[in-house]
């Protein structure tokens, strides 16, 4: 692509990775969630390969393997984590530990460090779907001729 | 009528145009462009139909995804459509 594209890619790139992360992180605050910040994550990985071709994202296809295999172990890891209860449990909203504290009653701003094991599982599926997408936009790119226009 | 309806039948007229757009340019590049503008209207309509979760999949994957695999495919075929 042009020098346009390539700066504004440049530039562009890691901010759309942060909003992604944002999106993902403030699932259960805000809109969005797991899938969406993992679509908008894996949106700036397409970026990068239309901007600056297959060969610039060819060392990622085994990071986004395995990331996709580990977002996918961590739901599951999740999911029985609650098992004492029943499956999917909540069990750790409200016990002080990570993303553990009670919320008071009433309306508030939203308040981040709550929810139990909800961003937890918003991560495991972003990082499934970043995993996911990114993996099929790099073997998408390496496929075939690459002839940069 | 409100300023909101108005606004939402432009949008959707817009979608019309594009997706009309879409199909009927023969440059193939100018046509994902089309269908990539058309899908950034329709998450715009569904952020006014207040459903924002649905607008952000919508323009992480329709409007971004979907355009640069269209991208990656024209540059690995040809640009322009055979008659």
């Amino acid at each position: 692509m042009s020098v346009v594209v390539r700066t504004i890619a440049r530039i562009l790139a890691p901010v759309i990775l942060v909003f992604g992360g944002y999106v993902i992180l403030h699932g259960h605050l805000t809109p969005g969630g797991g899938f969406q910040g993992g679509a908008v994550a894996a949106s700036a990985v397409a970026l990068v390969l239309v901007a600056f071709g297959a060969p610039a994202v060819k060392r990622l296809k085994a990071p986004f393997s395995v990331l996709e295999d580990l977002g996918g172990v961590a739901f599951v890891v999740l999911g029985f984590l609650g098992l004492g209860f029943t499956f999917f449990a909540n069990s750790l909203a409200g016990m002080g530990s990570l993303f553990g504290t009670p919320v008071p009653p009433g309306p508030n701003p939203g308040y981040l460090n709550t929810a139990g094991t909800l961003p937890l599982m918003n991560w495991a599926v972003g990082l499934k779907v970043i995993g996911g997408l990114g993996t099929v936009l790099v073997l998408f790119g390496l496929v075939g001729r690459d002839d940069d226009r | 009528m409100t300023i909101w309806a108005v606004l939402q039948i432009l949008i959707l007229i817009l979608i019309v145009v594009g997706s009309v757009l879409a199909v009927w340019l023969k440059d193939l590049l100018a046509s994902v462009i089309a269908l990539g503008g058309s899908s950034l209207l329709l998450s715009l309509e569904f952020y006014l139909l207040q459903a924002p979760d649905v607008a952000i999949a919508e323009a992480g994957v329709g409007a971004a995804l979907t355009t640069a695999i269209f991208v990656l495919a024209i540059r690995k075929t040809q640009r322009k459509e055979e008659e």
